[in-house]
């Protein structure tokens, strides 16, 4: 089954993309959004180094977005504002760094989707050698609330999604 | 002649207007955001909302708009939503990376410059 259908969560989005983008639900749409969904995953195989993502717990990322998307909308209308009634200089651009305990691939691409997408934070780039997350912040206040908000809001979820093996609240202790 | 939108009944003209009319003050914002702000790492910053909450209220509008007027299901829409959520957060972060890296190579290259003249 597995060498068939590598990933299922990536051939189901296949089907339903095929779908939507046909916007019918004909015997012959199924077909053939079947038949990508199997084939499609199978021949960019080998360009995922990585191998497919495994989504463990499929609920806990659905919080996350949801989370997100409030999030998203909130930071929308703070920088919105930022630019409409404040003057540039006043603005306090910086660049923060978060000790990251993230380490599969998968999650750390999710979790720069989710920051590049929320309005007012940049993911420039993860200092290697001591995973700090190196982040622009459009108007900096307070810099331990940013972490605090990485780390809890965006860092803990995504880890619970990928790495479910280990809790993560036993990294930070070990 | 009579516009094919004339026949959109009034509970459904009205969420569309807000949302179109809400869409585009927030893409102004955003382009606003271009012109006003000084530098650069700030400038990244202004289109994202363009992109996030502006495309948004766009394509809920455009959702709503067919669904009634065709009195069927129209939610393809999700997918340009999909696409705009991968991609554009890629190029914030390509873009990011490029200024970083002229930044540094600008700072690397005048203190070099500047070493050779002490020399």
């Amino acid at each position: 089954m597995r060498r068939w259908m590598p990933s299922p969560a990536l051939s189901a989005g296949l089907l339903l993309m095929w779908l939507l983008l046909n916007q019918s639900l004909e015997p012959a749409h199924w077909l053939m959004g079947v038949f990508l969904g199997i084939v499609a995953p199978l021949l960019a195989r080998p360009l995922q180094p990585q191998g497919y993502a495994r989504i463990r717990k499929p609920l806990a990322l659905f919080r996350l977005l949801g989370l997100s998307l409030i999030e998203i909308v909130r930071s929308c209308l703070n920088v919105g504002q930022i630019i409409l009634f404040r003057r540039s200089e006043g603005v306090n651009s910086q660049f923060i760094r978060v000790p990251l305990d993230l380490r599969d691939p998968h999650g750390l691409a999710l979790l720069s989707c989710l920051i590049n997408t929320t309005p007012g934070t940049v993911w420039a780039e993860i200092i290697p050698d001591r995973h700090e997350l190196l982040l622009h912040i459009f108007d900096l206040q307070e810099e331990q609330w940013w972490i605090d908000t990485i780390k809890n809001n965006y860092e803990r979820p995504i880890i619970e999604v990928f790495e479910s093996g280990v809790p993560a609240g036993r990294k930070e202790g070990a | 002649m009579m516009n094919v939108a004339d026949t959109l009944p009034w509970w459904a003209a009205l969420p569309v207007a807000f949302l179109l009319i809400l869409g585009g003050v927030i893409t102004v914002t955003g382009a606003a955001g271009l012109l006003r702000l000084k530098n650069f790492y700030q400038r990244i910053h202004g289109p994202a909302i363009t992109v996030t909450l502006g495309a948004g209220c766009f394509l809920i509008a455009s959702m709503i708009y067919f669904t009634v007027l065709q009195s069927r299901l129209v939610i393809h829409e999700l997918l340009i939503s999909v696409f705009v959520l991968m991609t554009a957060p890629v190029v914030a972060m390509m873009i990011m990376r490029a200024a970083i890296y002229r930044d540094r190579r600008s700072r690397d290259l005048t203190k070099l410059a500047g070493e050779r003249e002490e020399v």
